[in-house]
């Protein structure tokens, strides 16, 4: 009878965790689909062609926001031109060349804190660096700098994943048939781990793509009504430019409609370029099979 | 058992850190002849294999004293070229490791590394090591396709035609049949067979009637000692030690 009690006992116990766990997830879920539903709700009124094909006009409060998309687009374009290539040498050389030891310990804990600076920080840092010593101004290039050393860290860490998942046997197979180092990681590493590289790479770029901090100083303005023709001209971009609705204009409560749209937007180009990675992954894991 | 001298080694020591796993290892492994290294797990013979064509290098903190030999050069000069001497030993892994590459790309992948650009000769030599390598009826209408799409024998005999492919000297096996099923191993060991007469093969066992069935000469290791070397008829039939008789016979190991 004791006996009975206790396993009794202990699948109630089991339940409670397991529970606990399913709570956890369905609150996760749940976060999410309320703030699409919010905002797919508020902002679906102000989507049209016009305002996806159009500048602002009449101080912002009508028209559409097609600079802010070529800007966010431009920004996303040059953090990828930036951060991919420096990113993924950094992790093959961390991975597969440099001698693990204190020095490539360092390195890595220099990167971790990488990911920690505030965002903030880095649009001030764009700012005097890139606009102020380097002369760029405000424009793409400093923007997409700051955004593209921003995210280092995710596309080092995802390229890093990617590289240790290949397993070690091609490795040595390789070598073992007279390959240097280097052909080997070019012909057999590199294109394996290719895949995973690609689309934690897309994720980190996404992710830059929402962000405000960094490129409320260095490459996004209030308002300009071109559209960017060299590397060197300011932009608008999506989460500035509901920033500046939401909290800077002289008609806030008039054009929140906007602010909404702007909004739905920006989080529908941030899901189709996740969605874009993902299926780019499963198609190029599908052709070799691994 | 007499024959031309392709590789030794001379008094070889192994070291992982400060552990010794290697001691003394001298054995003259003759040119066209297979040779079979055998020894419960953790004797040491995967690790001499690996000194043979400097696979250990890989490792940090290894280092390697006394003489290995192939032919006349000192495959631990520090002016050798270790690019090449892999070429000229080709090795065979325990566990099938076909690139995920086309069964085509596969078996090109040396020779490309190694610098041969003519397409027809590339094509021929693909042709010609899948045959060797008694694998190329099964696969010449899919070269195209995928090589993991392959059973784990034939995906062994592939790899092992990829290692034919560079035209290697010596070709060091490890464990080649040990994660393949019996009908598969049989195929392997038909294939050693086929080979020996042009290649001077080495190759490591856990299977003592395999060691029996392929080899001309056995090596039986112990705790990182050469223990027996004989022809394998006179290991396995007349050891000279108690204590090779007591593993052969299957009294311990």
């Amino acid at each position: 009878m004791k006996q009975k009690m206790m396993i009794k006992k202990r699948l109630v116990l089991q339940k409670i965790w397991f529970s606990a766990f399913r709570l956890a997830v369905l609150i996760n879920g749940a976060a999410l689909c309320v703030m699409v539903y919010f905002i797919l709700s508020r902002g679906f009124r102000a989507i049209s062609w016009e305002f996806i094909s159009q500048a602002p006009r009449d101080s912002m409060t009508a028209g559409g926001i097609l600079p802010c998309i070529v800007g966010t687009i431009c920004l996303c374009l040059m953090t990828l031109f930036v951060a991919l290539p420096i990113g993924v040498a950094s992790a093959i050389y961390l991975n597969e060349y440099a001698t693990q030891g204190k020095l490539v310990r360092f390195i890595r804990l220099g990167i971790n804190n990488l990911a920690g600076v505030p965002s903030i920080v880095f649009g001030l840092f764009g700012l005097a660096f890139f606009c102020i010593v380097f002369k760029m101004g405000v424009s793409i290039a400093s923007g997409g700098l700051t955004l593209g050393i921003m995210t280092l860290p995710v596309i080092i860490g995802a390229s890093e994943e990617a590289l240790r998942a290949v397993p070690n046997t091609y490795r040595e197979a390789s070598l073992a048939m007279g390959a240097t180092q280097w052909q080997t990681i070019k012909n057999v590493v590199l294109p394996t781990a290719f895949p995973g590289i690609i689309t934690g790479s897309i994720l980190g770029i996404s992710r830059a793509a929402g962000e405000t901090a960094p490129i409320m100083y260095t490459g996004a303005v209030f308002f300009t009504p071109d559209l960017p023709s060299s590397i060197l001209d300011e932009v608008m971009a999506l989460p500035y430019h509901i920033y500046v609705l939401a909290t800077a204009g002289t008609q806030i409560e008039a054009t929140r409609h906007l602010q909404y749209g702007t909004a739905l937007v920006l989080i529908v180009l941030v899901f189709g370029m996740n969605f874009f990675a993902i299926i780019l992954r499963s198609k190029m894991r599908k052709k070799m099979r691994i | 058992m007499q024959g031309i001298i392709k590789l030794h080694t001379q008094n070889l020591d192994f070291f992982y850190g400060n552990f010794q796993a290697l001691h003394q290892i001298s054995i003259k492994f003759l040119q066209n002849k297979v040779t079979a290294l055998i020894g419960p797990s953790g004797c040491g013979k995967s690790t001499y294999l690996r000194c043979l064509n400097r696979m250990n290098d890989l490792i940090p903190g290894i280092k390697v004293k006394g003489r290995a030999m192939l032919g006349t050069e000192d495959i631990y000069d520090p002016s050798i070229d270790v690019v090449s001497l892999r070429r000229r030993v080709g090795m065979v892994f325990q566990k099938p490791n076909p690139f995920p590459k086309s069964i085509f790309e596969n078996i090109a992948y040396g020779l490309k590394v190694n610098g041969v650009k003519d397409r027809a000769k590339i094509t021929a030599i693909v042709e010609k090591s899948l045959k060797q390598a008694a694998i190329w009826d099964e696969v010449k209408d899919r070269l195209n396709e995928t090589a993991l799409g392959l059973s784990g024998g034939q995906q062994q005999r592939l790899c092992i035609a990829r290692a034919l492919a560079v035209d290697p000297e010596v070709l060091l096996m490890d464990e080649p049949a040990s994660a393949l099923d019996p009908i598969a191993t049989q195929k392997i060991e038909e294939l050693i067979a086929e080979l020996s007469p042009r290649l001077t093969i080495i190759i490591v066992t856990h299977n003592m009637q395999q060691a029996a069935r392929v080899s001309d000469r056995t090596a039986f290791f112990y705790m990182g000692k050469l223990i027996e070397l004989n022809d394998t008829d006179t290991l396995f039939t007349k050891p000279e030690l108690k204590q090779t008789e007591d593993y052969i016979t299957g009294r311990f190991g």
